[in-house]
């Protein structure tokens, strides 16, 4: 099975970004080219998400190289649906940079392109070390991304991301080294099948390198002790930057349930739970540090922010078991987080816009007060988890999927008590914003093309309940995909080499 | 020879380290210069240390070496070299920017 459509949401992206290069600087040129590309992107997707949704995995392998030599590219259930949401949030965030945040800074389309290769080979590959090179590119197309519109505080925010990142590949490669050293192969389905019989002596090893691996990710997700760079940076970012940037700490939270919930979740490997003893205290604890961080922000974005923060928290509280039933409602919480919050970024964005400020003091009356006090209303209730919206359908799934008795308590408090820290700090905000008014300058109405990708995120909390029966269903069987990688492993090795031993 | 060099490879990590905790830019820049350098060496390692041997199966006389760990820290160190180029020109430009060498936030808060 060779499927070079596997191949296009990186090539139609990367030579998209080429020509956006080529193409001069003027504006309307370069919006024709990325809206044309994404919109291209968004179509390949859909076919590649209906043909994953079959159940069947894709592989493609460059230059025909036989697995576990050349490079690999796979396409299963959980990579069909990060692309998907990839492709949904570029065309929200492409759509509110075009209505004149783009002409702020150089090559912002160009760097936006370069920004989805990044994210959908990091989705896409099959092997350790591509998933390397892809992260690096995602990184630095994010760098310049962040630095996008000027201004001192996004190049303060800008260096420690950018430090940090960049200490995080150097632990990365010696992580990725490790494992190579231990098991002599880096192809995911490949680790997968050896670790299931290496012999004792290499697992300590291999432990050792996932752990720093473990670390890189976590670094990336911005769980607790390294979470301080993301409210900076995102918290300053230009606003369709940002609400792209929602996906990259879910790139964090992917690669931890690809190594962990399937390479090294083998039932016979005895390289064993190595993550979950490790990550669920970390979740906790940033469930709290983020539900805190937003009750003490201050500045609008700055609170989007910590929501990002609470929402990996109870993200990995529903993956640290990495069970079946945990990662599909992490996964079913990870499409209604990530549209949301990239959502309430934009909002953010128009809020600040029209009350002439992104500080949370009293201010002048928000222009198109009542449209935007409704969306900001569904957006707060369905990212604090209250009924009927998608948080509520999100949350009720991830705590009746834990259910260990060791972990069970805690993970329901710290999601309860998060919740309401969070129900408060919104309520708070909410009220300053729309009701505590003082003179000054207002800005002007929001347009239609800032508006529509705004309110079609935040519609995702309504629609993700509609449509919840199906959304969940495919979360199930992603997560089945997962745990029972015999698909996976086949797709890449093909059947002859399954049955060697 | 493998003492040595995970000795060598320590003392640069330990270097790194040290002078990726300084607040300021150019001792950083220098810090994680010497971190991608000595992961570099490390991934190097990893396909085993073996003496005057060719990556290619056949070539007459001594045994070949691992190919992979080479075409692997090769793509590295490209990845590695751009990335301390873009940190640099940062670094400037923060400079620039915020008048101050230094990379963390306490001081020169806005």
């Amino acid at each position: 099975m060779n499927d070079p459509l596997v191949i296009a949401p990186i090539l139609i992206p990367l030579f998209a970004g080429a020509l956006l290069l080529l193409a001069g600087p003027g504006m309307r040129r370069q919006r024709a080219i990325a809206g044309a590309a994404v919109a291209a992107l968004l179509a390949v997707v859909l076919l590649l998400f209906a043909d994953a949704a079959g159940g069947a995995v894709a592989s493609y392998r460059l230059g025909d190289w036989p697995a576990p030599y050349g490079i690999v590219l796979v396409l299963d259930r959980l990579s069909a649906l990060m692309l998907l949401l990839t492709a949904v949030l570029a065309i929200a965030a492409l759509a509110y940079a075009c209505a004149g945040g783009d002409a702020q800074g150089r090559h912002f389309h160009a760097l936006f392109q370069f920004q989805l290769v990044g994210l959908n080979g990091a989705f896409l590959t099959g092997d350790l070390f591509n998933l390397f090179v892809f992260f690096e590119l995602l990184l630095l197309a994010s760098y310049a991304l962040l630095l996008h519109g000027g201004g001192a505080a996004r190049t303060r925010g800008a260096l420690v991301y950018v430090v940090l990142n960049l200490a995080g590949s150097s632990l990365f490669l010696l992580g990725v080294a490790l494992i190579y050293a231990a098991l002599g192969t880096l192809n995911l389905a490949d680790l997968t099948r050896v670790l299931s019989g290496a012999e004792a002596g290499a697992h300590g090893l291999v432990r050792a390198g996932a752990l720093l691996l473990l670390l890189v990710f976590a670094l990336k997700a911005a769980v607790l002790p390294l979470h301080f760079w993301l409210p900076r940076a995102y918290g300053r970012a230009a606003a369709p930057v940002a609400a792209l940037f929602v996906i990259m700490t879910k790139v964090g939270v992917y690669a931890i349930l690809r190594l962990f919930g399937m390479v090294l979740a083998e039932p016979g490997g005895a390289a064993g739970p190595v993550a979950g003893p490790w990550l669920f205290p970390a979740a906790l604890l940033t469930l709290f540090a983020g539900a805190l961080g937003l009750l003490a922000s201050r500045g609008l974005r700055e609170a989007v922010a910590y929501l990002v923060i609470v929402s990996v928290g109870t993200l990995l509280v529903g993956v640290v078991g990495f069970s079946e039933a945990g990662m599909a409602a992490a996964l079913y919480y990870l499409v209604h987080t990530t549209l949301l919050t990239a959502g309430l970024f934009l909002l953010a964005d128009l809020i600040a816009g029209q009350r002439g400020g992104d500080a949370l003091q009293p201010g002048p009356a928000v222009r198109q007060s009542r449209l935007l006090g409704i969306a900001y209303l569904l957006g707060a209730m369905a990212i604090a988890g209250m009924p009927p919206l998608s948080g509520f359908a999100a949350k009720v799934l991830i705590l009746s999927a834990v259910t260990a008795p060791a972990v069970a308590p805690w993970a329901w408090g710290a999601i309860l008590l998060s919740s309401l820290l969070v129900i408060i700090a919104l309520s708070r905000v909410g009220t300053l914003l729309f009701w505590h008014h003082s003179a000054g300058r207002r800005g002007g109405r929001a347009g239609a093309l800032t508006l529509i990708p705004t309110l079609s995120l935040l519609a995702a909390g309504p629609l993700l309940v509609l449509f919840g029966e199906s959304v969940s269903g495919y979360t199930q069987t992603a997560a089945r995909q997962l745990i029972a990688p015999l698909d996976y492993m086949q797709a890449v090795l093909g059947p002859a080499r399954e049955s060697a031993p | 020879m493998a003492l040595l060099l995970a000795g060598v490879i320590g003392i640069m990590v330990a270097c790194s380290a040290y002078l990726l905790l300084r607040g300021e830019s150019f001792p950083v820049v220098l810090g994680l210069t010497l971190l991608s350098y000595a992961a570099n060496l490390f991934l190097f390692a990893s396909g085993g240390l073996a003496l005057g041997g060719a990556p290619i199966i056949g070539a007459p006389g001594a045994g070949e070496v691992d190919p992979l760990p080479q075409a692997l820290v090769l793509t590295a160190i490209v990845i590695g070299f751009g990335m301390i180029a873009f940190v640099l020109a940062l670094v400037l430009r923060a400079r620039g920017d915020l008048g101050s060498d230094r990379i963390s936030e306490g001081q020169g808060r806005e």
